[in-house]
């Protein structure tokens, strides 16, 4: 499976003359499985930390389909995502909401799947399009998913096609709700499944060419 | 007519199939495989069709060929010349044009990826262009059974129809009347 | 030297109140920003969310000691800055450990936060956070130059290196501002101000949408929490130096708190004016614009 020739182990001659041996897979990634991660001891800590993150969702910048269209207008002047204390992240270590937008081809999902694992728990996703909940016009493709739910563990779907920036905020309110009530606990079942996600993730990846986890 | 007139002009040189005349600045003509590379050379350097605008193919599974087609564009006139060239079907090959028009190359690999024909010699063209880890016959032929493809592949989730929009929607907005009726 | 225990609990008043004087003047600045923009902007209290929210996430990874001590240098250069200085002027309580030699010290902890950013970034084993930080010590150090001459400008004016006495110096109305005596370095220092307090159009560095490679790449919960306190406290602290050396210091927390929300709202008003440079241009900026401005000062005096 391992046909990358940059994933591959190999003898590599540093700037110093020395050389030493490098296992890309061993050395670059922590191969070490997610862990269920229980909330805070006392409950009234954890809801207060629940209160806290409904109100500060950081999105993972990550553009997956053509829905990502329709997160852009929420920074401008007429949305104005900010005021609900909604951004956007850069980097994947720092965003804890992710949105599928749209349709995810086979070779998405796999840079979705090392994205989403790298994000810290808490971490939710929302599915963004009928794309994602049942393959929407791509139904019939041979190259997208169909269901995200059998590969990340998904906390809300949008339905649209596409789904209006006004879904978009609605939704968000929504996932608020499902933060402060406590539920969106989707990094913990999807440590307590992981066995099932990664099967399904490799039953439509042929080349997986990296670590089972990694972060 | 600047177009018959270009082809009266290639037809003198080149042994070519039919033209057609699809707009004023758009037309196509068939010419056999073995010429193709001094053709488009002559076009190149001669008629001023300096710019590859797309090298794409056609899967004609009934007579068992493949249609591979190369738009030229002439900036200077600014019309557009289609060459197109039947190749067999089965181990398809064909002589590649990226020393060219460099950008012929991704092209190719694409080709090669989506319908399996091969461009021997041309750059990267065994790697994988857009998808990765592909485990059938290429995608876009058309004896590939897409749907069959992502049923087998893909989890579904129950429940999804499908409506014909018109019908659907009549019955939507006019409640009571025949689907049928006009 | 008497060493009085009872400063220590007063220094972390002074932290205290700083900080949320920080959360609070940052997102107001946000807002002021935004609606330049004709947005709402963010609520008022949503840094301190978004603090509870990281420090309250549940995972973290960690790539190394120095990768740990990254934000603990660049908070540790926020509040080192705040405690070494007068805060107040005149006020037992909040002068803190200021000393006769402050001045240089606070040149010193401007600049330590960066530098604790640079090898913790570089041990995040991002490939592009080293070239990030590059491009942000590379500004921030010339943004410096400009401010370095401006203080040597003013310790050679009032013949001293300690803060409290530049700050008395300046007492006793408008006109014996530093801003009305030395308006050349105050010009120079100011040029400097904008480049370093992380708005456009000097901002390039750490805009992250747009370069996803900038040092903090690799940051997040309680780490990220830590920047996030550092960003409320630094810029007050930084701000406070140039009240002490400019504008004649403050005699009370509500006079700091005004002074200090107009110096920040200058660099807002010029960010929301003008477009972002690169951050080659801001190089050029500084070293044609900044740095004749500062020798030229030194020169006055």
């Amino acid at each position: 499976m391992m046909t990358k020739p940059e994933l591959m182990k190999r003898m590599v001659k540093g700037p110093d003359g020395l050389e030493f041996e490098v296992d890309p897979l061993r050395d670059y990634y922590c191969e070490a499985p997610p862990t269920v991660m229980p909330g805070a001891y006392i409950q009234i800590v954890e809801d207060f930390f629940n209160w806290a993150r409904s109100q500060s969702l950081w999105i993972l910048g990550f553009g997956t389909g053509c829905g990502a269209i329709e997160m852009r207008p929420l920074m401008t002047p007429r949305f104005d995502a900010y005021r609900f204390g909604v951004a956007w992240r850069p980097t994947p270590r720092q965003a804890n909401l992710f949105i599928i937008s749209g349709y995810l081809s086979t070779k998405t999902l796999k840079r979705a799947i090392r994205a989403y694992e790298q994000m810290q728990n808490p971490k939710y996703v929302i599915g963004l399009g009928s794309c994602t909940i049942n393959g929407g016009m791509y139904w019939d493709s041979y190259n997208t998913i169909k269901k995200l739910d059998e590969y990340l563990p998904v906390d809300l779907y949008i339905a649209g096609c596409m789904p209006r920036p006004e879904a978009l905020l609605a939704g968000f309110e929504e996932m608020k709700k499902i933060i402060r009530a406590g539920k969106a606990e989707g990094a913990n079942q999807y440590a307590e499944n992981f066995a099932w996600y990664k099967a399904n993730q490799k039953r439509v990846i042929h080349d997986w060419d990296m670590p089972d986890y990694n972060w | 007519m600047a177009m018959k007139e270009l082809y009266a002009r290639l037809k003198a040189l080149y042994p070519l199939g039919e033209l057609t005349d699809q707009r004023r600045d758009l037309a196509f003509v068939t010419l056999p495989a073995a010429h193709l590379r001094d053709t488009i050379l002559h076009l190149r350097d001669k008629e001023g069709f300096t710019h590859l605008v797309l090298l794409t193919a056609v899967d004609w599974l009934e007579e068992g060929q493949f249609q591979l087609t190369y738009l030229l564009n002439n900036r200077q006139r600014a019309c557009d010349l289609g060459l197109r060239v039947m190749i067999s079907r089965d181990a398809a090959t064909m002589e590649g044009i990226h020393d060219i028009w460099p950008t012929a190359a991704t092209y190719q690999r694409e080709l090669r990826e989506m319908f399996g024909i091969d461009f021997p010699g041309s750059p990267r063209i065994e790697e994988e262009f857009i998808l990765e880890g592909w485990n059938d016959i290429p995608p876009y032929r058309r004896d590939f059974d897409t749907l069959k493809y992502a049923q087998e592949a893909y989890a579904e989730r129950p429940g999804r129809v499908t409506h014909d929009p018109e019908t659907h929607m009549r019955l939507q907005m006019y409640p009571g009347q025949h689907p049928a009726g006009k | 030297m008497d060493f009085d225990w009872m400063k220590i609990p007063y220094a972390f008043l002074t932290v205290f109140i700083v900080v949320n004087y920080g959360f609070l003047m940052g997102a107001l600045i946000q807002k002021i920003g935004a609606r330049a923009g004709r947005r709402h902007g963010i609520p008022i209290w949503q840094y301190y969310l978004d603090v509870i929210k990281n420090y309250g996430l549940r995972s973290s990874i960690t790539h190394g000691v120095m990768f740990y001590l990254g934000p603990v240098f660049r908070l540790s250069g926020g509040v080192g800055l705040l405690l070494f200085m007068p805060v107040i002027y005149g006020s037992y309580m909040f002068s803190n450990f200021s000393f006769a030699g402050d001045l240089i010290l606070a040149l010193y902890f401007v600049f330590f936060g960066t530098l604790g950013m640079a090898l913790g970034a570089g041990e995040s084993g991002h490939p592009h956070a080293a070239i990030g930080v590059t491009r942000g010590l590379q500004q921030v150090s010339m943004a410096e130059l400009p401010f370095a001459m401006a203080v040597f400008s003013v310790a050679l004016q009032y013949q001293t290196l300690s803060m409290t006495d530049i700050v008395a110096a300046q007492q006793g109305g408008l006109a014996n501002w530093t801003l009305f005596t030395n308006p050349i370095a105050v010009a120079a220092a100011m040029l400097a101000f904008l480049g370093s307090m992380m708005r456009p159009p000097f901002d390039v560095f750490i805009a992250p949408q747009e370069i996803p490679i900038g040092p903090p790449t690799e940051y997040h919960s309680s780490y990220l929490a830590l920047m996030q306190t550092n960003r409320a406290i630094f810029p007050v602290a930084k701000i406070v130096i140039y009240m002490n050396l400019f504008f004649g210091g403050a005699g009370s927390w509500p006079e700091l708190f005004v002074k200090v929300f107009f110096l920040y709202l200058f660099s807002a008003f010029v960010g929301v004016c003008f477009p972002r440079f690169r951050v080659e241009q801001s190089v050029r900026f500084f070293l044609v614009w900044g740095v004749p401005l500062g020798i030229l000062s030194i020169m006055v005096v």
